[in-house]
């Protein structure tokens, strides 16, 4: 019995975990821009959903759906990946080079307007209807330890954020770009005056986090197969509390701030009921602000007086 | 020895009704050392923000190197040869301070995204060769040590000191400091003092200089310029500014009747 027990917590744990690591990917999106622009990127979200359909159409195009395996999933993942990079960079030029100069207050209300935008175009020109995204991974359990079963889709999600979060670190660590984002990020008008042109960090960065959000979207079409324009709503808020539960502006915290979210909202469904899954985000949120505000690896900034 | 690196013409800056800097004239030659002095509030640091395109000048010209700067941003500025410090200490505060000179170095890193992903030899090329020359560049500073730590958690000074060698990682010809030795005492005043006189003559640097030490500037500049309610009020040798009644009024006058 007490054996029983522990295999149903690691099954949730697992589960959790690669629920977790999708927040994770799209929780990254947010810290990057915050980290370097100061700015909540509410469009990320449908940055997130238009990479959805991207692959769905890409994938209903080549008939993925009767060819499941790797190589589709990288087909999608790709095509999601050029699609969202593609509109980060358009919202990002369009929307908030402009506003570069302008009170930080303006450009988020105009995020929150490139968020609506997105939504209403979205169920314009896809439809509103739900979409079955193409199943390019067929969930099945690969092996069980005891009663606990590893599914296949689990494992793919677990291991594709994992290799992405990985070449992130490498990309921000150990190259001239991920330096020169970390320098813009500390310090943008100094970074300018030492030679670097910051625009093209902010580009870049833009590219980075959109794609991250395009390689969720593919995770997130495979686990939940319904698809709609307004599916971006509630998991981008949910990756956005994950991220300031982290800390805003951290990266290594928004992968933790995934992962805890993951794990707590799987517990909550396993253990009391999937009425509280939403409810539990937002009480995460509002206890970090209440006790921590910066997040759990977050630093606190002081203004200075 | 005399190409004329900066030229500044009727620079005027206007924020509202407050002309912070009026009709401001300068012209640097390779090979000077001028300071920059005034009355707290006089427009210095609001001229070096003009003069690296920070700020956009709302009337006048500057020109590096004979190209005029109006449509540049500052890392082009950066790219032209010039470079400079903050009179409030402005480093990347939560990075190393290896990574603080190896930024600046970035400019002139030949390596692409590919070779760092390829790790390609080009890549372990022009990295190992941005690691030793800032290694260099700290050691003048004697900040070798501290290459690990965060820049944030060094000892003032240090972070003084370090600001100038993150400069020096541009490669820069000409360098803006602005109240290097602000907050120092008399000792560390003296050997950073020392310090800019050998990195000038080491990397032929050309260097403007605001400075609130009077006793400094005078020692160790051959020309000064005053300004004064952004208005520029004297110009000459250290000899000629000790002796100019209206600079005696607006500044050292003042010092005087303390």
């Amino acid at each position: 019995m007490d054996q029983g027990h522990s295999q149903e917590f690691i099954q949730h744990l697992i589960n959790g975990i690669s629920l977790g690591s999708i927040y994770a990917l799209i929780a990254l999106g947010y810290t990057m821009v915050y980290g370097i622009l100061q700015l909540i990127n509410f469009a990320h979200s449908e940055v997130y959903m238009v990479g959805a359909f991207a692959a769905f159409y890409v994938g209903k195009a080549l008939g993925l759906a009767d060819h499941p395996g790797v190589l589709a999933l990288l087909v999608l993942i790709f095509s999601a990946v050029v699609v969202c990079s593609l509109l980060g960079i358009t919202i990002e030029r369009l929307a908030y080079r402009p506003l570069r100069k302008a009170p930080k207050l303006n450009i988020l209300i105009t995020a929150i307007g490139v968020s609506l935008l997105l939504q209403y175009s979205g169920q314009i020109i896809f439809g509103a209807d739900p979409k079955l995204f193409p199943e390019v991974i067929k969930d099945s359990p690969l092996f069980s330890i005891g009663t606990v079963e590893v599914r296949s889709l689990d494992l793919t999600i677990l291991i594709v954020s994992t290799l992405v979060m990985a070449g992130l670190h490498f990309l921000v660590h150990y190259t001239k770009i991920g330096t020169a984002m970390r320098a813009v990020s500390s310090n943008a008008n100094v970074a300018n005056l030492m030679g670097i042109n910051v625009d093209r960090i902010i580009t870049y960065t833009f590219v980075i986090g959109s794609s991250l959000a395009g390689v969720a979207s593919v995770l997130v079409g495979l686990k939940y197969p319904k698809i709609d324009p307004l599916m971006g709503m509630l998991f981008g808020i949910k990756a956005f509390v994950a991220a300031v539960l982290g800390g805003i502006g951290s990266l290594p915290g928004a992968m933790l701030g995934g992962v805890i979210l993951g794990l707590c909202e799987e517990m909550v469904v396993g253990y009391l009921s999937s009425t509280y899954r939403d409810a539990l985000a937002f009480g995460i949120l509002i206890l970090i602000l209440l006790l921590r505000p910066a997040g759990l690896l977050g630093t606190v900034t002081r203004e200075k007086v | 020895m005399s190409e004329i690196l900066l030229k500044a013409t009727n620079m005027t800056m206007q924020f509202g009704g407050l002309r912070a800097v009026d009709g401001f004239n300068l012209t640097l030659k390779s090979g000077e050392l001028v300071g920059l002095i005034g009355p707290n509030g006089a427009g210095k640091t609001t001229c070096f923000n003009c003069l690296t395109s920070v700020y956009k000048p709302t009337e006048g010209q500057v020109e590096i190197r004979g190209i005029d700067t109006k449509s540049m941003k500052p890392w082009q500025i950066s790219k032209l040869g010039m470079t400079r410090t903050f009179q409030n200490i402005r480093l990347f505060k939560d990075l190393s301070v290896l990574d603080n000179v190896a930024i600046a170095g970035l400019q002139h890193t030949r390596h692409s995204l590919f070779d760092s992903v390829l790790r390609s030899p080009r890549h372990y090329i022009e990295e190992s060769r941005l690691r030793e020359r800032a290694f260099e560049l700290l050691s003048i500073f004697n900040l070798q040590g501290k290459a690990d730590h965060e820049a944030g958690s060094l000892p003032y000074g240090e972070q003084r000191r370090l600001e100038i060698v993150r400069a020096l990682a541009t490669e820069p010809r000409l360098i803006l400091l602005d109240e290097p030795a602000a907050g120092m005492n008399n000792k560390e005043t003296e050997d950073l003092m020392n310090t800019i006189a050998k990195i000038r003559k080491d990397f032929r640097l050309t260097v403007l200089l605001i400075e609130h030490d009077m006793k400094l500037v005078m020692g160790i500049c051959e020309r000064i310029l005053v300004l004064d309610h952004g208005v520029l009020i004297a110009e000459g040798s250290p000899a000629e500014i000790k002796s100019n009644p209206k600079v005696i009024t607006a500044y050292l006058g003042s010092e005087e009747t303390v």
